[in-house]
Parts: structure tokens; C-alpha cells; sequence
């Protein structure tokens, strides 16, 4: 027999299922899918019908993806412009990025059981700050670009300037200056291009637009250090002049030239913003790769996305959370500044471990070999006879080549170099920290062949050039960096691998991820994370690939993505798939986007209006105030179902401007809406497109389409039901899927290898509508991961996961009723593939909170539920199909056991003040210092269950103070006397 | 609940000496929010005009808006709120006062009856 994967995929087998399925009451899986989910929008297709093909073992899947690998070609890149080649310390490769007890870990919502990657952000945080001369930097942004918008967005947020112009580097990276305007004019902000100088200009100005005041001026400018020519230039007077008319610098600063160069807080910037991509980790042909951005004191509040701080637990001992979270977007909504909702924590952590290995010094040193690099090959072109256009730079030349760029650079790929074509005179080359001497070598021959008439001999170049040309500096005496960094012992301890190694495995230890139990997070569908679909991840033909490589290099890469758009279209029901979001907020964006872009089209540029009901996630709000448009709130009833005679009222009284009606389906409370098809209907019969929030699929993979019921566009996360692991809180991966009328609005790209993408019917569409990430295909290394998912389940076996998930869900509502009341239900009484446990009534009557429970859940071994959303003082619950009946009948004996805990409080048995719930989680320090004082024992506070005795989680550290730290903003490496 | 300061349907208490009012917000809207961490308060100075939102204030559960209840210039914002926020949770009506604003026209406000009828309590 075969060992199907999706047997190992599933926690349930037959046995599991039929006792599960006698608690909720069916016969079958099949009645209850049947009874779940409502008939009208269930499809009815031949499985022959699908573009899905047959499930794949996992071997057979692996050698089809090495196949496709070996159908890319990795060639040494010069290309630079933000990606570079880098040597992934081998102990952080294989401790954190293969290791799931980092990339199973959820987004540390809960503080006391995440002090391991907390403290790994706060790292990277550290490390930002200090290399960028700013105070406070955030946990980490998408990517450099979409970074830059975030700046861009601040600026205006914090100017003192009423201008709508914002002022952008023409020597910026093409990529980012495409996003800028792409996401500009959707939020009514002017985009002038300028070149940027710090030569003083006769008006005495930098730019004569600095020099208007209030509108005619701007609220702010983007410089990009050093620029995407490789230009180092002292920016300090624009910044001046920005600042004298009441703007906001930001500044796009390379991480490792600020090794060298004066960081932009020292030259006066407000903002920086940039990429840690080349702290070790691979290109992965555009990403996932952590973004940074980080601000001058004053501006800390201001600050989008996670931001890691210090606080204080129950016992006074400091420990990390993340600060500031009432700014997010989930509860801020339409009023929200920013719609990025999550970080690039794996990448983040890996970044931050390459500066914890290698320190000031040898960051200092790897800097100066690349710097060194880029010297001696502009000293052996200059011998050659070629001109280098900017005499000052960190990695990156320009070489003139008249009229000879584009043969130059096809030559120099068919022998495996790729440089960057800057126009049809001019060449760029930028050296990483991969570039070895017989690399340059190498690079010199092709540009020494090039230079010699055809047929001459070559002799090739010297092989040494004069020791003292390398040795002339190419970087400013007045831009030589003076000023420390690094200066944390955190960065001045682990130099042996030994010492690495067990650093990560303490803080690995701190936290508690998939690989130690179950992550029951309602609406995250934290589900397995299989070894063989991560397996391709870090493989070189993967990991290895430059975003804008040509064509020719990445037919594997193109050929896996054209597969997973086509299967993803197959099962949402669309007609054309972009995978360039990375995140879901940028998938929503993305989506509401396309709509936009399709009304304005069409004359209809009034149509403006997003209707959104209440019970929708705030993200939703967020995303669509930075698609320019206007946020209408619909109402729900009391079974948390979209309220129609509402939904009918506010249709009409936007008639003439409705735009969208955004819809989560199932809906955020968990529950199949019986009305979801006339709903999309009405929208449709007032000119309006239908939005439908992916987020819950994994209830209707295989079941229903969003594509069939009335859906024009959805986001879909591939990080929740396409098993893209969280990695702590990033990365994800958020493609937009359409109809057919709205594919050319998705989102495009300068550089896509493939502009042209299939539709259902086999014609091609191009996507030209606005860019959303840096590359043009958004984070490709971890598309292999959802792409063997799906080859190795089949759409037979997404059926199967989709009903044991809703299955799951079902048994824990059927058990868990008699203890807690289940908020929403659809019509036949069944949740779809999450519950909600409504503890409102408990805690009016006992006193104790949700919080409560999450904490003392820690004690009992369980990360918590996800807490107060959507609706606040309750928990929801999301098994998924992975989970075990084992796993999942502990988690429901620790509830229950929590219930009978919960009584003894509310009987007065134990105070409300001093019991085990209020005083959770139990630390080992707790239980063990002092005298015992407390009405429970201590048996009970860290063992309420026998099985816990013979293997534990410990959490490092008691209740945190969520107001303290927020109080207090302390968001940089605490010394380490504050932990004796 | 004193008597004699006014209040309004957005939760905040108004308290009338002569031209200058001093405004904060009340004790139910404080237990609402929660644990406030941080207050973005108009400068002394500012021209603020009734309705409007002049700054906010953020607890650990959510970000709340300050409005001006009255149209006028402010002439002080409570410096120590600003340094120990905690002090609206602890005296919202004493201590944990937040603007003084010298008014030009008062609008109708609710006595404290209305005020705990709009509660419920």
C-alpha cells in the first residue's frame, strides 16, 4: 500500500474520526460536511475535472521539485540593487531556519511562553538601531520597498508641512521607486522624482521644491544611501532642508555599508528604512527576507507593524513583550495608519543571530572585504581602460560601456555573470561577501574580452592589480563611520559555534511552538508544517536566485509558479492568481486595488465606498482606507450573520459610490452565513464588486469555491491553509485571486520574468495593476513549501483535511458546551472549522478573565486560544486537521479541568485575588523560592495534570505587565545586570 | 460623582470656573479603557472647536479620541498625566483632569443625572 501523505497530514484516522463523529452527533463525515455547509454553495465536480493532479507520494513530489530546480540556473550575481549574495552561517541555518522550533512558532501575542524569539527581535531591533544611529527600531517590515512606503506614510503622518508632495531619489532602487508611486496615488500623495545632491545649488538650495513653504513644499523626501548607482554621497543638507521647511527624512540605508559609512541618525534622517537580507539570508529569487525600519526619538508611537519591548512579570523580573499593540490594526480599523499587521520574524531572527555571531568586528570585516572587492575591481577596470562613472562607493560600480551595455551583459550571462543593465552605456556590478578573488578574476576577463577588437588574443587580465589602487579609498574621508555599534554583550559573546549553538537552543527552549503541542489559535489554523514540504526551502537552486535574474535562468522557479497559480485557481474558483503579496494585508490591498483599478477603468472613479461588516477583521478596515477608499460599517445580527436589512439600507445609500462590500467567508465568528450568495448578489445588482477575505479556507477547501458563490476577489494566506509555516510571526505569503475581469489589475511588475499569465480558459492576462512587494513575485523560496502541499494532498486529500478540520472543530464545541457556551453556530448547530468559547457570563460571575484561562492553559502545557477576538472576553478555537484526538482530548480535559477551577473560585473556595488561574502561569522560581502562602498547593499551580510530571513546558517567566511596558518604551537589549 | 461638573454623551466631564474649563474624562470611560499607558494632549495654545478630535488616548486594550467639548484655546494640558498616565485610571476626576481650555461658547451639557442615565448605572 502507499503511504499517503495526507495520512500523515491528518492527525484523525478512521477510528479518531468515527468516535468524534458519534460526540457531535453523524452518522459520517460526509453527512456532516453535508450539514455544515450550506447546500446552496457546495460544488458538485468530477475530481477528473481538476487542474490538481493525483496526490503525489512524498518522494514523488521531491523529485519533481528537484526537477524543477535543476531547471533553474544559478548564476553569480552583480545585480545588487538591495539583493546580494551572502554566506548563511551554517549554526543558523540549521538551528533556526530548519529548525521548527523556530518556524512552527506563532506571533507572540502571548508574552510569557515567546521569551526566546522575543528576545531574538529585540536582537534584531538592537542591531538596527545601532547601525542605522536611530533610537527605537521595529521588529521588522515585509521588504526594503514596501518599507519605504511605510516611511513615506509616516512622513506625512508626522510633517509639520501641509504639502502633498513627496520627494523621491531618482538614484533610488527602480523597485522601490515603482511601489512608492504605485501605492502614492491611491492615498493622494504626489510623487516628484528629483536628483539629489549635496553640491549647493545657486538658490542655495538643495531642491528648488525644498525651498517653497507649507503645500507648494513637501512633507518629506527619500533618499536612498548609498544610492542604486552606488554612489556614497553626504545627504546631510537635503536632510537640512527638508527639515527647515517642516518635513521628514527617510532614508534607504544599506545594513552593512553602515558598517563603514556615518549612519543616517548621524547625518540627521528621521526615518531609515532598508532590508537585513544580506545578514544571511538567501535571495530566494525576491524573498522572504526581513525589511527593517526605524525612527529618531519622538517618533517611536508612530511606528507601523511589531514592535518588541521590555516590561516586568508578576515577580519584577524584566521580560519582553510586544509594546504598543493598541495602535494595531485590528482595533485601530478605518482610523488605522498602516495595514501591515505582521513582521518577517524568521528572517528577522536569522539576520539578528548573523550580527550575534559575527559582531562589530567582524561585520567591520566582512564590510571591508566587500568594500576591498569592489575597489580592486574598479582598479583593474580603470587599467583596462574603462571608466568608473562615481568615484566614491561601498560595493557597487558603474562601468561606461558606449553602446555596448546589452551585448556586454549577455555575454558576460552565457559564461554564468550576471551584471546590471543600467541603460545601453553603463553597466552596474555589485560585490557581495560571496565574491572571491578568481570571481573578479573572472568578471575582469569578461570586460577585458569585450574591450579587445574580435579575433585578438587573450592574454587576460593582470592577475594582480597594483596593490596600491586597491588600497585608495572609495569612500569619503567625511563619511568614514566613527561612531560605535554593537556594542551589546549579546554581540560581543557568541564568536565559537559551540557557544552559538547553545544560545539558540536557550532561547529555543523559552518558547513554545508546534513541535511541543498543540496551538488551538482560532483564525490562524496553525497546522502541520510537514519536514518534506519545507525540504526544497534552503536547496541552492532555490535559495540561490537574484529577483530580476533573467529569464532564461529561472525556468524552474517560473514553471512552479505557473503550476500553483493554475492549482489555486482551480480550487478558489477564480480565473488568474498573483503570488507577489507577502502577507495577507498585502493580498487584501492588493485585491481592493485591483477593484479600484477596474471602476477607474471604467469611468467609475466616485465608486469609492468599501462596505465592511462589523464582524470583520480590522485589517480589513486598514486595507482598504490605503486603497483610497471609504470605509461604511454593516451591521451584524445576533447570530454574528451579516445583517441584510442593514446591508440592503447601506447599499442603497451608496448607490452611486459603492465600490466593494468585503466578506469573510466563513465568517470571523467561525460560522457558515447560509445568505453569503444572495449577499455577493446584492452587491453585484448596485455595481459593486465582492471582496471575500480568505482567511478562513481551510473550512471549504475541496467543499466550495469563493469563485462559484459570487466572490470577484479573494486573498488567500498560504501560511494558514497552504502549510507556509508562521515562523514566529513571518513570513506569509498572501496571493490575490480574480475573475477574468479583473486579472489585469493585478498586481504587476518592471522586472517579472512573466508578465503573461494564464487564465482558465487558456488565454493569457497580463497583470499591470500596482506593484505590492519588492519583487516580482514576492517571497519565491517558500512557494515550493505550499506547492508540494498541494501536489502531495490532491484535492482529494484538501477534501479530507478541510472535513477533519471542520470535524475537529465540531467535537471540541460538542465537548466543550456543557463547560463553556458556544457563541455562534450556524443552522444546524455546527461551527464551521473554529468555535467560540464565550466567557463573558463566567467571568461577571466568578471574576475570572479570558486571560486568566490563557495563562493558566500555559500551566496545563497548551498555548492559548486566540483571546477577545472577534469578539471581546471570549476564546476561540481552532484545532485543525493535524491535531490528534490524543492532543486534542488533552486540550479538552485541560479545559474542563480549568472549569472546575474556574467554580472553586466562583464558590469563594479560593479568593478571587490568590487562586491558580489568577496566579498563572506557575514559573519553577514560584513554586520553589520562599515560603508558599497561597490557598492551592504547589502540586497544583505546575502539575494539575498527572502526565505533565513526566514532561513539561516550564515558561521562563510569570505574568507580564502589559501597561508597564507600554509606559515605559524600552525597546533596545536591556544590560544584562537588569536579569540578576 | 460630583454634582456640579457637566458631562458629555462622549464620555468626558467638563468643569466650569469662570472663562476656562477644565475637561477629563469620566471614571466609566477610564474602567472602559483600561489600563492607559499614554495621552496625546493639545498643546497649550491650540485653538480646538467643539465635536472635534483633539487627541487621544491610549490604553492597553485600545486607542480612544479626545473631543472637545467646548470651542476655544487651550491653556493647559496636565503635564502629570502625561508623565504618569496611570493617574486618569487612579482620579479621573481629580488629578487625572487632562485639558484646561478658555472657552468662547459653551455648549448644552449633561448633568450628572442625564450623564448616569446615558450609562445605564
Amino acid at each position: 500500500m502507499t503511504d499517503l501523505f495526507s495520512a500523515r497530514h491528518i492527525g484523525t484516522d478512521a477510528a479518531a474520526q468515527s468516535r468524534m463523529l458519534e460526540a457531535v452527533g453523524y452518522g459520517s463525515l460526509d453527512a456532516l460536511m453535508a450539514a455544515a455547509v450550506p447546500q446552496a454553495i457546495q460544488f458538485d465536480r468530477s475530481l477528473a475535472d481538476s487542474l490538481v493532479p493525483p496526490a503525489a507520494t512524498e518522494r514523488e513530489a521531491l523529485d519533481e521539485l528537484r526537477a524543477l530546480a535543476s531547471a533553474n540556473r544559478v548564476s553569480t550575481s552583480y545585480i545588487g540593487l538591495g539583493y546580494y549574495g551572502t554566506l548563511t552561517p551554517a549554526v543558523i541555518k540549521r538551528n533556526v531556519l530548519e529548525n521548527p522550533s523556530w518556524y512552527t512558532a506563532y506571533t507572540p501575542y502571548q508574552p510569557e511562553i515567546s521569551q526566546g524569539r522575543l528576545e531574538a527581535l529585540i536582537n534584531f531591533q538592537t542591531m538596527v538601531a545601532d547601525l542605522t544611529g536611530l533610537a527605537t527600531a521595529n521588529a521588522s517590515m515585509l521588504d526594503e520597498s514596501t518599507a519605504a512606503v511605510e516611511g513615506m506614510l509616516l512622513a506625512r503622518r508626522a510633517s509639520k508641512s501641509a504639502s502633498a508632495r513627496f520627494l523621491v531619489d531618482a538614484d533610488a532602487f527602480p523597485q522601490t521607486k515603482a511601489l512608492l508611486r504605485d501605492r502614492a496615488g491611491a492615498v493622494g500623495i504626489e510623487i516628484v522624482e528629483v536628483v539629489l545632491d549635496s553640491v549647493d545649488h545657486p538658490a542655495g538650495h538643495a531642491h528648488p521644491l525644498l525651498a517653497a513653504d507649507g503645500a507648494d513644499g513637501a512633507f518629506g523626501v527619500f533618499v536612498q544611501y548609498p544610492g542604486a548607482s552606488g554612489r556614497v554621497w553626504n545627504p546631510s543638507s537635503v536632510i537640512d532642508e527638508v527639515h527647515a521647511a517642516g518635513g521628514i527624512a527617510v532614508v534607504a540605508a544599506d545594513l552593512l555599508a553602515l558598517a563603514l559609512i556615518t549612519s543616517p541618525g548621524e547625518l540627521g534622517a528621521d526615518v531609515a528604512v532598508g532590508t537585513s537580507q544580506r545578514f544571511g539570508v538567501p535571495m530566494g529569487f525576491g524573498g522572504p527576507h526581513a525589511g527593517y525600519l526605524a525612527v529618531r526619538a519622538g517618533l517611536e508611537r508612530q511606528l507601523p507593524g511589531r514592535l518588541v519591548g521590555v516590561s516586568v512579570d508578576a515577580a519584577g523580573h524584566p521580560a519582553y513583550r510586544l509594546s504598543l499593540q493598541a495602535r494595531e490594526q485590528h482595533i485601530r480599523r478605518e482610523k488605522a495608519t498602516s495595514n501591515i499587521c505582521t513582521a518577517q520574524v524568521l528572517l528577522a531572527v536569522m539576520a539578528g543571530m548573523y550580527a550575534v555571531y559575527h559582531g562589530p568586528e567582524g561585520l567591520r570585516r566582512i564590510a571591508g572585504e566587500v568594500n576591498r572587492s569592489a575597489r580592486s575591481l574598479a582598479a583593474q577596470l580603470r587599467a583596462s581602460g574603462y571608466a568608473i562613472v562615481h568615484p566614491t562607493f561601498f560595493d557597487t560600480i558603474q562601468v561606461r560601456v558606449p553602446g555596448r551595455a546589452r551585448g556586454l551583459v549577455e555575454h558576460a550571462h552565457s559564461r554564468g555573470i550576471l551584471l546590471q543593465p543600467v541603460d545601453d552605456d553603463t553597466v552596474g556590478i555589485a560585490v557581495d561577501e560571496t565574491t572571491t578573488d578568481a570571481a573578479l578574476l573572472e568578471l575582469a576577463r569578461v570586460f577585458d574580452a569585450e574591450s579587445r577588437p574580435s579575433g585578438s588574443t587573450d592574454s587576460g587580465p593582470a592577475a594582480h592589480v597594483d596593490a596600491d589602487a586597491e588600497r585608495e579609498p572609495s569612500i569619503p574621508d567625511s563619511l568614514v563611520r566613527t561612531s560605535e555599534f554593537l556594542t551589546h554583550p549579546v554581540f560581543n559573546t557568541h564568536r565559537s559555534e559551540t557557544s552559538m549553538m547553545r544560545y539558540l537552543k536557550r532561547l529555543a527552549d523559552a518558547d513554545y511552538a508546534l513541535d511541543r503541542g498543540m496551538i488551538p489559535l482560532g483564525s490562524c489554523t496553525m497546522k502541520l508544517n510537514a519536514a518534506s514540504e519545507m525540504e526544497a526551502v534552503t536547496w541552492r537552486e532555490f535559495a540561490g536566485i537574484h529577483p530580476f535574474a533573467p529569464k532564461a535562468d529561472v525556468g524552474g522557479y517560473l514553471e512552479l509558479i505557473a503550476q500553483l497559480e493554475r492549482w489555486l485557481v482551480d480550487v478558489t474558483g477564480y480565473d488568474s492568481v498573483s503570488l507577489q503579496p507577502n502577507a495577507g494585508s498585502q493580498g487584501e490591498l492588493a485585491g481592493l486595488l485591483a477593484i479600484r483599478g477596474y471602476h477607474r477603468s471604467r469611468g467609475d472613479e466616485a465608486r469609492t465606498v468599501c462596505l465592511i461588516p462589523s464582524s470583520a477583521h480590522g485589517t480589513n478596515a486598514a486595507s482598504a482606507v490605503l486603497a483610497g477608499m471609504k470605509v461604511v460599517v454593516v451591521a451584524c445580527d445576533e447570530l454574528g450573520n451579516v445583517d441584510l436589512d442593514d446591508l440592503r439600507a447601506k447599499i442603497e445609500m451608496h448607490a452611486e459610490s459603492l465600490a466593494a462590500l468585503m466578506i469573510t467567508y466563513p465568517s470571523t465568528h467561525g460560522v457558515y452565513e447560509h445568505e453569503v450568495a444572495s449577499i455577493c448578489a446584492l452587491v453585484h445588482e448596485a455595481g459593486g464588486q465582492v471582496y471575500v477575505d480568505g482567511a478562513n479556507l481551510n473550512a471549504l477547501l475541496g467543499f466550495a469555491r469563493f469563485g462559484d458563490f459570487g466572490g470577484d476577489v479573494s486573498h488567500l494566506n498560504l501560511h494558514k491553509t497552504f502549510c507556509i509555516p508562521h515562523g514566529g510571526g513571518g513570513p506569509g505569503v498572501g496571493p490575490v485571486a480574480a475573475k477574468a475581469h479583473l486579472a489585469p489589475f493585478l498586481p504587476g511588475h518592471t522586472f517579472a520574468q512573466e508578465p503573461s499569465h494564464l487564465l482558465l480558459d487558456g488565454t493569457a492576462v497580463v497583470h499591470a495593476g500596482p506593484q505590492i512587494s519588492a519583487a516580482p513575485y514576492g517571497s519565491p523560496s517558500i512557494l515550493p513549501i505550499s506547492w508540494a502541499y498541494v501536489r502531495m494532498m490532491g484535492l482529494a486529500g484538501l477534501a479530507d483535511a478541510t472535513a477533519a478540520a471542520v470535524l475537529a472543530a465540531n467535537y471540541v464545541a460538542a465537548r466543550l458546551a456543557p463547560h463553556y457556551p458556544v457563541l455562534y453556530t450556524g443552522e444546524n448547530g455546527l461551527v464551521a472549522h473554529e468555535c467560540i468559547l464565550d466567557l463573558r457570563g463566567i467571568t461577571q460571575s466568578s471574576g475570572v478573565s479570558v486571560d486568566d484561562v490563557a495563562k493558566r492553559l500555559v500551566d496545563y502545557g497548551f498555548h492559548a486560544p486566540t483571546m477577545s477576538f472577534p469578539v471581546a472576553g471570549t476564546l476561540m478555537v481552532e484545532p485543525t486537521e493535524s491535531e490528534d484526538l490524543v492532543e486534542i482530548d488533552r486540550f479538552i480535559e485541560a479545559m474542563i479541568g480549568i472549569k472546575a477551577e474556574i467554580d472553586a473560585v466562583a464558590e469563594g473556595e479560593w479568593p478571587a485575588d490568590d487562586n491558580p488561574l489568577r496566579n498563572a502561569p506557575h514559573t519553577a522560581q514560584a513554586v520553589v523560592s520562599g515560603e508558599w502562602s497561597h490557598p492551592y498547593d504547589r502540586e497544583r499551580a505546575v502539575y494539575p495534570v498527572h502526565s505533565l510530571i513526566r514532561g513539561k513546558y516550564w515558561p521562563p517567566v510569570r505574568r507580564i505587565d502589559q501597561a508597564y511596558g507600554d509606559r515605559n518604551l524600552v525597546c533596545a537589549c536591556p544590560p544584562p545586570e537588569a536579569f540578576e | 460623582m460630583t454634582e456640579e461638573i457637566r458631562y458629555t454623551a462622549e464620555h468626558e466631564w467638563v468643569l466650569v470656573d469662570g472663562s476656562v474649563a477644565t475637561i477629563g474624562i469620566t471614571a466609566y470611560a477610564a474602567a472602559a479603557l483600561g489600563d492607559i499607558v499614554y495621552l496625546d494632549l493639545p498643546a497649550a495654545g491650540t485653538e480646538i472647536s467643539g465635536g472635534t478630535v483633539v487627541g487621544e488616548i491610549e490604553s492597553t486594550k485600545s486607542v480612544g479620541e479626545l473631543f472637545a467639548p467646548v470651542d476655544g484655546t487651550v491653556v493647559e494640558a496636565n503635564q502629570a498625566v502625561q508623565d504618569a498616565p496611570e493617574l486618569v485610571n487612579s482620579d479621573p476626576l481629580g488629578e487625572g483632569w487632562l485639558i484646561k481650555v478658555e472657552f468662547s461658547a459653551l455648549p448644552a451639557l449633561l448633568t450628572a443625572d442625564e450623564y448616569r442615565t446615558l450609562t445605564g448605572e
